[in-house]
């Protein structure tokens, strides 16, 4: 089983080469871009002439662009980021503080959206048409439609404001208290969309033979579903796991700033209104990494969980 | 999932085109529909932040504007944004779309592996990292950028048809009759293409909307005087305490926007995609 997995696991890795090498080109591009002269007013403004002699050495600005991007490259690699101008020190420790917080929350949201999502889906394919399925897939949809920071704000106003249930904002000890209003905010958007995909990979599993079998054994639904649909519905969620990647990253920016929760999101927004430039593409090739990478991720799982996959692309 | 086929059966269809042209019309019909100018501030030492009252039915802002009259305005920019950038969206995935589907070869190799890394950056983290390329943001940067990043899913969806469709019968039988490359990709492929297209174009207006709002939510958006749901909720979320109006109609005309919009493109899938027919 380990020899068939070794061919297509390698067959994406190589796939990988050029995204990795179109990703760091185009952050390397909008660096070169946003930079200019860096000599620019805009910076000019701001940063002091030290400063800026650091980002010409730096940058290597004098040199031609190829250059410039293998030096970049070469420094990337060993973890160097560059100096962000605001704080005059590494970029990639700046980054390397904001990235706990924002681990815990999407953490915190995924297993929300997972459990909750799993369940809503579960509960509307029981029996399907009926208006409780109507009711949870209306709610579904809702959640999808919802915009992240404005679901952010009332559930503040409710729990928060309203009931004083929740602190409004902030990182707190790190306590649970702190921790459960973005997270659910940030969960929402993704319970839905598991909830969707739970439900129609349910319904199309219950239609197979093997479970007319099992009814006709006797079983009552709940366990036929639980039992013997569940497990095969599982592949579509790991899909669904995947595209819950993007939905944290994207949501992470703006639930991060309505909660004034001290991550990699809230970071990069309150870079863009510095202009602290470094720290900014710093952010933006974090995320994108961990977007890559937890794609990958998700790739290799199906072909632990379909063996069928590891014929089919491993041309 | 029709009770009943073809559109009028199709519930959330109806559902998604009614929200839709409801919110149209009242955004299109602004000028007419507005009580108060959405610009007014209140004169003088005038009340600001107030409850919604007859005057105003959605209660007023920190300068004590009319929020009613500031969420239709706001619904224009919307509709402008979302609508706009996908047809320059929609254009431009479709060049490259037919383009990488017809030759193939080396001009689809590079213009996938261009759609592949702009697809591989989650899309408000890039919105961000370019709006951050500015040296100051504002609506015009946010319609660069959504065009710049919208195109992707038009160029697949476009791809993937011309792919599928180039090597049969009625294409050889155009090229037989002389038709050129131009010809047979414009008059004989890309409509073969308009149902997936109409599909991804109404989930991508949808996300435009969402978009707009978010980079104007965290302030890398439109810009005052121009009116925006995003910044409008920025301001709500400073008097959340003590005016929750202000956060609450914004956002609740942006839900209903991007809910009426992702019925819509929901029910289109469900209608034209042969695969989703039961």
């Amino acid at each position: 089983m380990l020899v068939d997995l070794g061919r297509p696991v390698l067959g994406r890795l190589v796939a990988l080469v050029p995204v990795l090498f179109g990703i760091t080109l185009l952050v390397f591009l909008l660096n070169a871009v946003a930079l200019g002269d860096p000599a620019r007013a805009a910076m000019g403004q701001r940063a002091d002439p030290e400063a800026l002699e650091r980002l010409r050495r730096d940058y290597a600005l004098d040199r031609p662009l190829p250059v410039q991007y293998a030096l970049w490259v070469g420094r990337l690699a060993r973890g160097d980021l560059g100096e962000s101008f605001r704080e005059q020190r590494p970029v990639a420790e700046v980054i390397a503080e904001r990235v706990p917080a924002t681990m815990r929350l999407a953490l915190a949201a995924t297993v929300i959206s997972i459990v909750a999502g799993m369940a809503i889906g579960a509960l509307a394919a029981v029996r399907p048409g009926s208006p409780l399925d109507h009711g949870l897939m209306t709610l579904a949809v809702l959640g999808i439609s919802t915009p992240v920071f404005w679901l952010g704000l009332m559930l503040s106003l409710v729990f928060a404001v309203t009931l004083d249930w929740l602190p409004v904002s902030g990182y707190g000890e790190g306590d649970w208290a702190h921790l459960a209003l973005p997270a659910f905010t940030l969960g929402a958007l993704h319970t839905g969309t598991v909830a969707r995909m739970t439900r129609s990979s349910l319904l199309e599993v219950v239609r197979q033979d093997y479970i007319a079998t099992a009814r006709a054994k006797g079983l009552p639904e709940w366990l036929v579903l639980i039992k013997h649909a569940f497990r095969n519905a599982l592949i579509p969620v790991v899909t669904v796991v995947g595209i819950g990647l993007a939905d944290l990253l994207v949501g992470a920016p703006l639930t991060e700033t309505v909660f004034a929760w001290p991550g990699l999101g809230r970071l990069l927004v309150s870079a863009v209104g510095q202009r602290d430039l470094p720290v900014v593409m710093g952010a933006v090739l974090v995320f994108a990494l961990v977007y890559v990478i937890g794609n990958l991720i998700v790739d290799l799982a199906y072909l632990v969980i379909d063996p069928r996959l590891r014929h089919e692309r491993a041309s | 999932m029709a009770a009943r086929p073809g559109p009028l059966g199709h519930r959330g269809f109806l559902a998604g085109l009614a929200l839709v042209v409801l919110l149209a019309g009242a955004v299109l019909l602004a000028p007419l529909l507005a009580p108060h100018d959405p610009l007014a501030v209140a004169s003088g030492a005038g009340p600001t932040l107030e409850r919604p009252s007859t005057a105003h039915p959605l209660g007023t802002d920190a300068l004590g504007r009319d929020l009613l009259s500031r969420v239709l305005w706001a619904g224009r920019v919307s509709l402008a944004v979302g609508l706009g950038v996908e047809l320059v969206a929609v254009l431009i995935g479709c060049v490259i779309g037919v383009l990488a589907g017809y030759y193939g070869g080396a001009v689809d190799a590079v213009l996938m592996r261009a759609t592949d890394v702009v697809m591989a950056f989650p899309s408000l983290v890039l919105a961000i990292g370019l709006i951050a390329v500015f040296e100051r943001p504002g609506l015009d940067k946010v319609v660069i950028v959504l065009v710049a990043l919208g195109w992707t899913t038009i160029a697949r969806v476009a791809r993937g048809t011309v792919l599928a469709l180039k090597t049969r019968e009625f294409v050889q039988a155009a090229h037989a009759l002389g038709a050129g490359h131009v010809t047979i990709m414009v008059r004989h492929l890309l409509p073969n293409a308009v149902a997936p297209l109409l599909v991804a174009a109404t989930i991508g207006v949808g996300s435009n909307i969402v978009a707009e709002a978010g980079l104007s939510f965290l302030g890398l958006g439109a810009q005052s005087p121009t009116i925006s749901w995003g910044a409008m909720l920025a301001d709500g979320q400073t008097f959340l305490a003590t005016a929750p109006w202000v956060a609450v109609f914004p956002g609740l005309a942006l839900l209903l926007a991007v809910l009426g919009v992702n019925l819509l493109g929901d029910g289109l899938r469900d209608l034209l995609d042969p695969r989703f027919r039961e």
